[in-house]
């Protein structure tokens, strides 16, 4: 029996807007995964907690408030620091194409922008977890 | 190291890592469970059960709040459905939980139903195991949203606590058998509402007309409005007394004894099932047998008996 695909979608920062993330986690639970949604206003700290207690293959983070560039790289380093560097981190949301490079040097693996298909996203999370 | 090993020092990502190959049915997920078992049987479990949007995340979450402030660690086994189309699943009961993330000494873990019926996961028994070997305190089971007869909960907790909330039909439905059966506590939640003292009073009623617990017990109805905190002491302190009664008589040691018994017949009928599929698989699969009894060859029955048979004789 092959491993079930597990995913944690989570909205860091402070704002409520939570239609994008919740389209992408029925998405993904109608790719026959499994989504641990946590919900909106989570510190980086609590995502990486919950991503640990889950052990989900991947992370999925959403932010509509301009603070990706703070907050996306902290979850990225958060898991490094438990030692749990093997889960992937991914994000979406209004992300200036500028603010990309960045973020993946800072090891954000993928970002998605507006426009993205949830097949997309599905398709890249396939491809990437090794499962 | 080994993973049991690692889990007994307290290596949280040892944990979580053989929870997913317990719920994943990876073989070597048992070894560490072999592991465990000596070291397992010394937290108290509580089962929450009742419908969908009932209230019983936000009821556990409140529930921490006094377990933490009283020193005792957490651990929380929180179950959502599956999809039985996609076999894909939305686990949401950590919405109301995330503030217990950073706290140490909290751990949380969603389960999908993964086609279990009974309101909770094949894995459930193995993961609060785990837990327990974790040296969490109190372990807290909170079902899916149930229905009427989704009562597995009992063969998993120590305490079971039924949620009922206001508006959820006639009296009728609380004298049906079920999940009325097997509370120890019960709770009306979102008490705000109107209907309430109805749900009360007519719980109060099928309760006092139904068996006399060996025991002595007497569930208790708390009314609580869990979104302000409001009624939660009094339904922990219940839970207390519950665990007293039941330390006072053999109850406990004879929980403890039903649960062993509980998880020995599922490892043996999922180890037995098992061997009898790779069998089937060797010899020939599935088409051949679909076939003879799609067009009445033979039945079910009688299959099963030969395949039985067949395999006691090889061994």
């Amino acid at each position: 029996m092959p491993r079930k695909i597990r995913v944690l979608v989570a909205k860091p920062g402070l704002d409520g807007h939570d239609r994008g993330a919740k389209v992408i986690a029925r998405a993904l639970r109608d790719a026959g995964m499994e989504v641990i949604y946590t919900g909106i206003r989570q510190t980086p700290d609590q995502i990486a907690n919950a991503a640990i207690q889950e052990s989900v293959d991947i992370v999925g983070l959403s932010s509509l408030s301009g603070a990706h560039n703070n907050l996306f790289p902290k979850v990225v380093q958060i898991l490094k620091d438990k030692g749990a560097e093997d889960i992937l981190v991914f994000g979406g949301g209004i992300i200036p194409v500028d603010d990309i490079p960045g973020l993946k040097k800072a090891g954000v693996r993928e970002i998605f922008q507006p426009g993205a298909s949830t097949e997309d996203i599905i398709k890249y999370i396939r491809e990437n977890v090794k499962v | 190291m080994s993973l049991a090993k690692r889990i007994l020092d307290g290596d949280i990502r040892a944990a979580s890592r053989l929870m997913r190959d317990i719920d994943d049915r990876i073989p070597t997920a048992m070894d560490a469970l072999k592991e465990l078992y000596p070291n397992t049987g010394k937290a108290y479990i509580v089962g929450i059960t009742g419908p969908p949007g009932s209230g019983k995340s936000t009821i556990v979450d409140k529930m921490v709040d006094i377990f933490r402030k009283e020193g005792k660690s957490v651990g929380i086994v929180a179950v959502d459905p599956t999809s039985p189309f996609t076999g894909g699943a939305i686990l949401g009961d950590r919405i109301r939980m995330q503030r217990h993330a950073t706290d140490e000494g909290v751990f949380i873990r969603s389960l999908a139903t993964r086609g279990n019926l009974g309101g909770l996961s094949r894995s459930t028994q193995d993961i609060v195991n785990v837990m327990d070997a974790m040296g969490k305190d109190i372990i807290i089971v909170e079902t899916v949203g149930v229905g009427q007869d989704e009562v597995e909960i009992v063969n998993t907790a120590h305490t079971s606590i039924v949620v009922l909330v206001p508006g959820m039909g006639d009296d009728i439905q609380a004298i049906k058998a079920g999940i009325i059966e097997i509370g120890d506590l019960f709770v009306v939640n979102k008490c705000q509402r109107d209907g309430a003292e109805k749900v009360e009073r007519d719980l109060r009623m099928v309760l006092e007309m139904g068996r006399k617990r060996e025991d002595g017990w007497e569930p208790p109805i708390f009314k609580t409005e869990a979104i302000l905190g409001k009624g939660i002491f009094e339904l922990v302190y219940g839970i207390y007394r519950h665990k007293q009664v039941l330390e006072q008589g053999q109850t406990l040691e004879r929980k403890w004894r039903e649960r062993a018994k509980a998880t020995f017949l599922e490892v043996l009928e999922t180890e037995v099932m098992s061997r009898f599929i790779q069998k089937i698989e060797k010899d020939g699969g599935w088409e051949s047998i679909l076939d003879d009894l799609t067009k009445r060859r033979t039945d079910p029955y009688s299959l099963a008996e030969k395949i039985i048979a067949e395999e006691l004789k090889d061994h």
